[in-house]
This record gives C-alpha cells, structure tokens and sequence, in this order.
C-alpha cells in the first residue's frame, strides 16, 4: 500500500512539470501582442514599451518560463495585467463559485443519472427502459450554450420564474444564490448525467445477474430491497470513481454555461483572459485546475485500491 | 441500426447539398431579412437574407468534416504513439503516459481555446485544435488495449518464432485492438460536432459567410426572439447528427465488444 | 406633530425606494484608474467615481464641473483654470489647485500612463492661488479643454494616490459624487453616494452597482427580469421589440466615434501588391460601390446614421464641402476598367464580433456587383492589432470610440506615423494641416482646415467611412432624468428613480 502510494505521488511531478511547460508554451506562442492588446485603444507607444517591459516579452523563452516558474513555487501566480490584481486573489474569488456550480451541477448528475439508470436496468426493455435511453442521448447530444440560451428564455423571459443571469453570494441571500445557480447547474449537470445513466445501467445490469443477488432473492427479499440494498450498493464503487475523474469534463462545460449566464467563475475567467492575452492569469489557473485534477485522479485512485482488495498486495 | 441510417441520411445530405438546396447558401437579399418560415423560405431567412434551409444543407458539410477530420488527425496521431506506449513499455511508457496525463489535466475546451486562438479562427484550424485536444484519449485507449492484448497467446506465440516487432505489432496487435477503438472514434465525433459548434459559439470556428450549423448559432443567438427559426434548424441538425453517430456507435460496441452490452 | 412623523416616514419611505440603481455594462472595465485607464467601459464606472475639470453637455459644449471657468492667454499658449471651492475627495482631503497640479503631473508622469499622450502638449503648472492652476502650453493646442473632459482631467486624492503608488486601481479614492465599496472581478462594481459630495442636490441614489454581461441578448434579459434598472449597448435588432413593452424606455443619440474601412495604402510593402491599395481609382470604385444606407439597414436594422468624414453629419466640425457620395455601380466599374483592373480581389480583415462580420458580409455582397471580389478574414482582436500594426493587410474593418474634439478622431489616424495610422497614409501637407488646426481656437478657422484635410482624405481614402451607430440604451420607464451625451457615457447627476 504504501509503495503503491509512493509510486503513483512520484509520478505526479513529472506530469506536473509538462503542465507547466504546455501551458506556458502555449500561451506564449499566441500570436499577436499582449502588450498592445492590454494598451488600449490608444495605443500609446510609451505604454507598449512599459508593457512589454514588465512582461518580460523580449526576453528569450527559457528566460520567461524561469521567472514565472520561479513565482509559482514561492506561492506567487503573478498579477492580472488588466485589472491589476494578484491571480492568487482572483483564483480564490472565482474558486467558490465554480466549486458550487460544479458541485451542484455534480448532485443533479448522480440524481438524475444513477436514477434513470437503475429504472433502465430494473425495467430493462420496458418504455421507461427506452425513455431513460432517449433520456441520456439527448443529454450527451446537445450543445449546453444551446440549453442555457433556450432555458434563460424559457425560465426568465416568459415564465420571471429565473433571473436571467449573475451570480449572488450564498452568504449574502442563499434563496437568490440557488435561483441563479439551478438553471446552470442543471444545463452543466445534464451531459454528465448521461454519462452517469449509461455507466449506472451497465453496472447494475452486471450486478443484478451475479451470485449474490440470485442468493438475496432466492432469500425472499423483497425486490426493492435487493436492487436497493445489494445491488446498487455495489455498482456504486465503479461510478462514484467515473464522478471523479469527470471532473475534467465539468470544467469544460463551465467555461461555456459560465458565458452564457454570466457567472464569475473560472471558465469565464480563462476565456477572457485568452482573449485578452493576460498571460497570468490563464497560466495561474490552468495550472491550478490541473493540479486538482491529478490530485483527485490520485484520490480517486486510492479509494478504488482500497476499497477493491483485489488490487492489494 | 436508427443510428446508421440517419448517419447515412446526413452524408447524402452533405454531399447532395448543391442539387438539394433550393437557393445559393451565400445569396443575401435586402428584403427579405429575417423573414418567418414560408412557402419560399421553407426554413426562413437569416439576418441578412439568406436561406435557411439552403445553408443548413450546406451546413453538413462543415460540421460533418468538422467532426470527421478532426478524429482522424487524432487517431493519427494518437494511435502510433499509443501503440508506441504499450508495446515498448519502461521509460518511452513512462514519458509518455506522463505528457499525456498532463495533457488531460488541461481542461479540454480550454486546450481547444488556446491552439484555436494560436492558429487563428477558421474550420481548419478548429479541426485541427479539437484533434489535438482529443489525441490524449486515444493515446491512453490505444496502449491500454496494446497491453492487454500483448500477453495473450497468439503474440507470445508469433513473438517465439522471431517475427520482428513491426510485423507483430501491424499484423497481429493491430486488428484486435480496432473494436474499442472504432467505438470511442465513432463517440469521439459526436464530441468533436459539439466542440466545433462551441468554438464557433465562441467566435473560433467556421467563420462567416460559409455556413456551419456552429457558426449559424453563434449569430441566431442575437435574434432568439425575433428569428428562432434561426436558431432551431442549426441546433436541431446538430443534435440529430450527434444523436445519429451515438446511436452508431452504442450498436457498434453492443456488435463487436460483447463484453460491454 | 403628526404631519411632522408623516413628513418623516414620506421622506423614509421614498428614500428606501431610490435606493438602488443597478446598471449592465457590455464589458469589464479594466483599471480604475484615470491614470492607467485603457477601455471605455471604464469611463462609465468613473462617471460615477470621479469628477472631472470639465464636463460635456448634449451639444458636446464644455461646462464646469470642477472647474468654474476658464480663459485662455492671449498667446493662446497658456490656460488658466478656476476651480470650484469647498469640494472634497472621498477621504476628506480638500481639493485646491495644488492637488490639480500633483494630479495632472501623475497622469503624465506614472509608468504605463495612458494620458501621457493627450497631455504632452502641457508643458508644466503653476498654481496661482488656492483656487487657481495655470497649464502652460509649448504651443496653443485647441483640444486640449476636450482632453480635460475625460479621464486626463479626473482628480484623484493626491494622498491616496501617493500612498497606494501603483495599486491604486484597486481601491480609488476620488473627487465624484460616489465613492468605491468594492469590485469582484467580471461580477460587479459596488460603489456608495459620498455625503461630502459638491453637488449632493443632483443625487439621488444611495448605491450604484455595475454589472458586467457580454452577452446582448443576456444583458436585455436581466433587465427584462427586473434584476437590472439600466442597460447600456442595447443590440440594435432588439429596439422593435423592446419599443413596444411599456414597462421600458429606449434613449439613443449619434456617437462621436464611427464605423470605417481602414486601407493600407503604405503602411507596407503590401500596400503595392494589392490594386486597392495602388491605385486611388480603385478605392474610389470601391466606395462607390457601396450603399451606406442600405448597409445601416440590413446589418444595423437602422440603428445608425450614414457618414464619410471622420465626425458625423451632424456634427459642427463637419465638412459641408464633402458630402455623402451615392452609389454607383456604372461608375465603379468605368473607374475599374480606366485603371485596367476588372475583377479586383482584397482580403477584408474583420474582427469576430458579430457587428463586424454583418457589416463585412453586406460590403461583400454590395462591391461584388461592381466587381470586387472581397475575401473576409476574421481576425481574432489581439491578432488583428498586430497584423495592422504590421501592415500585414490590404484592408481593415475597424470602428473607432470617438473623441469629443474632432482632432481627436483625426490625429493619431491621418498624421504620418502616428500609432493608430494603420493606413500609413502620411502627405506632409495634410500633417501641416492638422498641426495649424490644433494650433488655433478659432473655431471658424478650424472649420476651414477641417474643409481641407476632408478633400484631401475623401480623394485618398486611407479610411473609407461608413456611418455612426447610435448609442443604445435601455432603461425602466420608472427612471428619469437621462441626459443623452454623445460620448456613451451615463451621467448619474440627475438620475432618478420613480
């Protein structure tokens, strides 16, 4: 156990580190010129030169990435160009608010996609069974920014049960926060929710046919009690590891819902500041990002190692 | 096989697109903007006076070529280096697998961001910076299925007469690893239509005024109230074509990973 | 004793109702800081903020504002400024002529300041007396009482500002009628009503909080909801809808910027490679094949007026002697056919925002029947500014914010090797032209060089002109009190709600 644990942090850093130089590559291989971009409409030549001065840009490559690699050690992202703050502040501004919505958006998956999936297995070749189905493609098929336009204009501009966009903080009014975070949620929450049905239904499908279920029948347990108690207990373990590593696909789909209903969280935070060539910033939170997903990959890891015996040893 | 058959249906479109089409895609018409569904405009006209039907016959092509090409280039790329990966094992595994989860720890929407962004907005470089971002899930799919088929029977056995490692990994490795692979390819266009669609919701894909559904819901967003047939026809042909190719590629797996049904 | 408690609660009542105002913005400001400042977003959240020397009114006159009046020497080379008495900054401190002086020296003088450009014609201060400051000038510069308008005459706490150095921006304490509470990146923008304020009558809100939505469509729908009170950039196909909701009012006024086709006729190498930019006849066949109002129609439903000059027809500065062309496609194509070129083929650089690729798509389509055959590049912006800056384009589909005094869209355009002269048009007698129009106050003079420098462009076309939108902006029919200043601004003096 604790080789295997030794093993899997040391290959962390390695990873880590061509986080580091893809992100770092990638943003400096963009063309066009951040300082003339964060220069304004003006243009002015003496703030180009001042810009491109405290950027470090004529400097070589290796010379860029040391300085900025240097910071992030010392626990210094570096600062927003644009609206001068430390990216550290901003990451722990937007962080709250991409959390809530991820794991909002993460409970109506499980919710809806563990349920649909257990229907579908339960009344496998049923009408609920092909619903449940048609339930999941749809999910996996549209486009979220498509959902969010339709549900903003279904929710807030017909019906006023909404509001339309934004964000407010849960300890400032938790009703308004939760009015303004469902329908993204919900838009986010949907393709995983597909995911979770499919995974859910093969799992328990697997499940319902092996040993130990036939035994809690052949018991006389009630049905709901076998597929509840036994069954789904067990074709848990395989999805809650699926929840974590779609992590990944959460994040993606924030920075698109985020856009669509102004939420200041981290997807819209990246896109403006690609947009923007604020280097910092999207270095400082993708780096970020990455990080917490390696780390609950490794989670994720281990609880499946403990949990599964066979894997012990 | 519903999947099969609308997937087809969508091919035939694209390619009959030219005889199909009742007006040119590109023809504007100052009078008739944003015109409700009609007799003449079956679909209605956009905001500058174009058909809407015409442009989402047209349309496939781009989203079709869009979510075809860009799993290819990932496929090219990711099959050799995967294949790589498995067989060879030891370090080249090891710096691979390293690249590849670093690779994977970038939110993918944001990878596809950044390259688009580098290349600079047009169908090709979408196509190109959705293949990239995509390459890492082949890699890791591909050397997980070379190293579970390198200890069976058949490899060892082929490996004891002396073939060398190219001719055992083409003629022996190759053809069973293709099932899984054919199933997530045939996923993974599904995923690059939606991403095509979303970099173009963003201003990075297919730019105007050649038509793709993604970049027709782009510019139908402004006028949701005024013009939804704007919007309805792109959003409802991205769905059918995505649904089609899930579809297929759920019977593909049931037909050839039995494994998985 | 009772009418008094009644009195009481009336006022209580009606102050709890205007408490307040929430206004979408169609962008993230950036710094806040006049100093540093880059965007024109950031203008509107100062509004607010900060008060200026100068204010304009709806006619673009100058009035005071902190300053109570002004008169220019009789060498025209110097500037003396009254300023008001009893105004104070947000924390207290007094304003007087020696902190005008510490601000204007900060605003051309911190690193990376972006007023260092509008006031390089100011050589030094001198402060007079208490309530007097003295600019004194190398050379008369007659827009300088415009400049001062903006954010170049934004007076800031010398205090505060010397205490927070460079991270100013982060929390300004300034001279306007509210003071900063907070800002959460992309969210909001909080600020407060500020009780020492000078002109406290014209207030009428305890709170101001700014909004960011990029997204049109999005921005309308929060106010549709009621989240939002006041929208500005209100999209141009959402007016016939919104007209008829009587729960809302529209207010709109021509900007003082414009919406051109910017051509490079030397910026490079390129310039020679492309007809359009060799040969003048082109560019002319170009233009007259275009039909500006059927572009303001089709790719602005309207919401514009037509121009080719780089002030609006309206204007007082505009050149009488240059109107509007009208198209003419049998022209274009005789010009086209004299200087031997039939079906001429240029790439069409064009930002991906949605205004600029309708625009694009309408010249496309209108300059294909005069024969053009126009490519349109979408750019992203960070990509295009450096392709223009290069040179690396034939033609540029670019708009401009607009400055209140016409040097201002003027200068830094057409004036050789000016950094916004992507054209790289550069005549030493049109760069004489310009200067001697700074040079006077006259207004009559200034017209008659303006009616030059129009000849001398509309014949070159560096920039094509197309039309000037009109400023959008949506509000609750329950506030009043809007003025509709040509700059886009909201100014909260007099604002009120019902």
């Amino acid at each position: 156990m604790g080789k295997y644990l030794a093993r899997r942090l040391a290959s962390i850093l390695p990873t880590l580190f061509f986080v580091t130089i893809l992100i770092f590559g990638l943003q400096q291989l963009l063309p066009g010129d951040a300082a003339a971009v964060l220069a304004g409409e003006d243009q002015d030549p003496t703030v180009i030169a001042y810009l491109r001065e405290k950027l470090h840009l004529d400097e070589p490559f290796p010379v860029r990435y040391a300085y900025w690699l240097g910071g992030v050690v010392k626990g210094d992202l570096g600062d927003s160009l644009r609206i001068q703050k430390p990216v550290t502040e901003l990451i722990l501004e937007k962080l709250p608010v991409t959390l809530q919505l991820a794991a909002m958006a993460m409970l109506i998956a499980l919710a809806i996609g563990i349920t649909a999936g257990v229907v579908s297995a339960v009344l496998k070749g049923t009408v609920w069974d092909y619903a449940a189905n048609i339930f999941a493609l749809w999910g996996l098929s549209t486009p979220n920014f498509w959902l969010g336009i339709m549900l903003i204009l279904l929710f807030s501009v017909q019906l006023g049960w909404l509001p339309a966009s934004g964000y407010v903080s849960p300890f400032e009014d938790l009703k308004a926060n939760l009015a303004s975070m469902i329908m993204p949620a919900f838009v986010l929450g949907n393709a995983i929710a597909a995911v979770l049905m499919r995974h859910t239904r093969s799992a328990m499908l697997q499940v319902l046919s092996s040993d130990y279920v036939r035994t809690a029948r052949a018991k006389g347990l009630q049905e709901y009690v076998v597929v509840l108690k036994h069954a789904l207990r067990n074709a848990l373990i395989p999805i809650i590891t699926l929840g974590a590593l779609e992590f990944g696909t959460l994040l993606s789909g924030a920075v698109l819902t985020e856009q669509v209903f102004s939420i200041p969280g981290f997807g819209k935070l990246i896109v403006d500041a690609v947009f923007n060539r604020d280097y910092a910033v999207v270095q400082g939170v993708v780096l970020f990002t990455a990080t917490a997903y390696i780390t609950l990959n490794l989670l994720a890891d281990l609880a499946y190692f403990l949990i599964n015996p066979r894997m012990r040893g | 096989m519903v999947g099969l058959a609308f997937v087809v249906l969508f091919v035939l479109m694209a390619l009959l697109a030219p005889w199909l089409a009742p007006y040119d895609p590109l023809a504007t018409s100052w009078g008739a903007i944003r015109k409700a569904p009609s007799l003449a405009n079956l679909f209605g006209t956009d905001e500058i006076g174009r058909d809407v039907l015409s442009r989402v016959l047209w349309g496939a092509r781009a989203s079709l070529l869009a979510g075809v090409v860009s799993v290819c280039i990932s496929l090219a790329l990711g099959l050799p280096i995967g294949m790589l990966a498995g067989y060879l094992g030891g370090w080249t595994d090891a710096l691979i697998s390293r690249a590849t989860d670093a690779m994977l720890a970038c939110p993918f929407l944001i990878l596809a961001i950044a390259l688009a962004a580098f290349l600079g907005p047009s169908l090709t470089n979408a196509m190109i910076a959705i293949g990239i971002s995509a390459t890492p899930i082949f890699i890791r799919l591909t050397r997980a299925a070379v190293m579970a088929v390198k200890v069976e029977d058949y490899v060892e056995a082929a490996r004891a007469v002396g073939n060398p490692h190219l001719r055992i990994v083409l003629r022996h490795i190759l053809p069973n690893i293709l099932a899984p692979l054919i199933v997530q390819a045939t996923l993974a266009i599904a995923a690059a239509v939606i991403a095509e669609a979303s970099l173009s919701f963003l201003g990075l894909g297919q730019q105007p005024p050649a038509p793709s559904w993604g970049s027709m819901l782009n510019t139908a967003k402004n006028y949701i109230e005024q013009a939804p047939w704007m919007a309805v026809w792109p959003g409802a042909s991205i769905f059918l074509l995505v649904l089609s190719f899930n579809l297929l590629g759920d019977g593909l797996r049931d037909a050839l990973d039995p494994r998985h049904s | 004793m009772k009418l008094r408690l009644a009195f009481c609660l009336f006022f209580l009542v009606s102050s709890v109702q205007s408490q307040t105002l929430r206004i979408g913005l169609a962008e993230d400001p950036d710094i806040l800081d006049p100093s540093l400042a880059r965007t024109f977003v950031g203008r509107i959240v100062f509004n607010s903020l900060c008060d200026k020397l100068f204010d304009l009114d709806e006619k673009l006159a100058i009035v005071p504002q902190l300053a109570t009046g002004y008169e220019w020497s009789a060498d025209q080379k110097a500037l003396v400024v009254k300023l008001r008495g009893g105004v104070t900054f947000h924390d207290g401190e007094k304003m007087d002529a020696a902190a005008v002086k510490f601000n204007l020296e900060r605003h051309k003088n911190i690193p990376g300041s972006n007023r260092r450009g509008e006031l390089a014609p100011v050589a030094s201060i001198d402060v007079l007396d208490a309530q007097t400051v003295r600019l004194n000038l190398a050379a008369p510069f007659a827009p300088l009482l415009a400049v001062l308008t903006d954010r170049a005459g934004m007076m800031v706490s010398p205090k505060a500002a010397s205490a927070a150095g460079e991270k100013f921006g982060a929390a300004p304490v300034c001279s306007g009628p509210f003071r900063f509470v907070e800002r959460v990146a992309q969210d909001r923008i909080v600020v407060e009503r500020y009780a020492g304020y000078w002109n406290k009558g014209a207030i009428n809100f305890e709170r101001i909080v700014y909004t960011p939505i990029v997204d049109a469509t999005v921005r309308l729908a929060n106010l549709r909801s009621g989240q939002l009170d006041f929208i500005e950039r209100l999209a141009p196909s959402d007016v016939p809808n919104l007209k008829s909701d009587s729960r809302f009012r529209i207010a709109k006024i021509v900007e003082i910027g414009y919406q051109g086709i910017t051509i490079n006729i030397g910026k490079s190498e390129q310039a020679q490679k492309n007809p359009l930019g060799k040969d003048a006849r082109v560019r002319e066949a170009f233009e007259l094949s275009l039909d500006r109002g059927a572009i303001v129609q089709v790719a602005m439903d309207g919401e514009a007026e037509i121009g080719n000059q780089w002030v609006a027809p309206d204007n007082s500065w505009y050149a009488k002697n240059m109107p509007i062309p009208k198209r003419d496609v049998a022209k274009a194509k005789a010009l086209l056919a004299a200087a031997g070129v039939a079906n001429p083929s240029f790439t069409l650089m064009t930002p991906t925002t949605s205004d600029a690729q309708r625009i694009a798509q309408v010249v496309q389509s209108m300059a294909k029947e005069a024969g053009f055959d126009v490519k349109i590049q979408s750019t992203e912006f960070a990509t295009s500014l450096n392709l223009a800056d290069k040179g690396q384009y034939d033609a540029y589909m670019l708009a401009w914010s607009g400055r209140a005094d016409p040097d201002g869209n003027l200068f830094s355009f057409h004036a050789c090797k000016q950094p916004l002269n992507y054209a790289g048009f550069c005549k030493p007698e049109t760069d004489e032209l310009i200067n001697r129009s700074r040079s006077t106050n006259d207004p009559a003079a200034r017209r008659k060089i303006f009616e030059q420098i129009a000849d001398t462009i509309g014949k070159e076309r560096p920039v094509i002109y197309l039309f000037h939108r009109h400023w959008l902006w949506a509000h609750s029919a329950k506030l009043t009190g809007l003025r509709t200043v040509p700059d886009g601004l909201v100014r909260v003096q007099g604002l009120k709600m019902n």
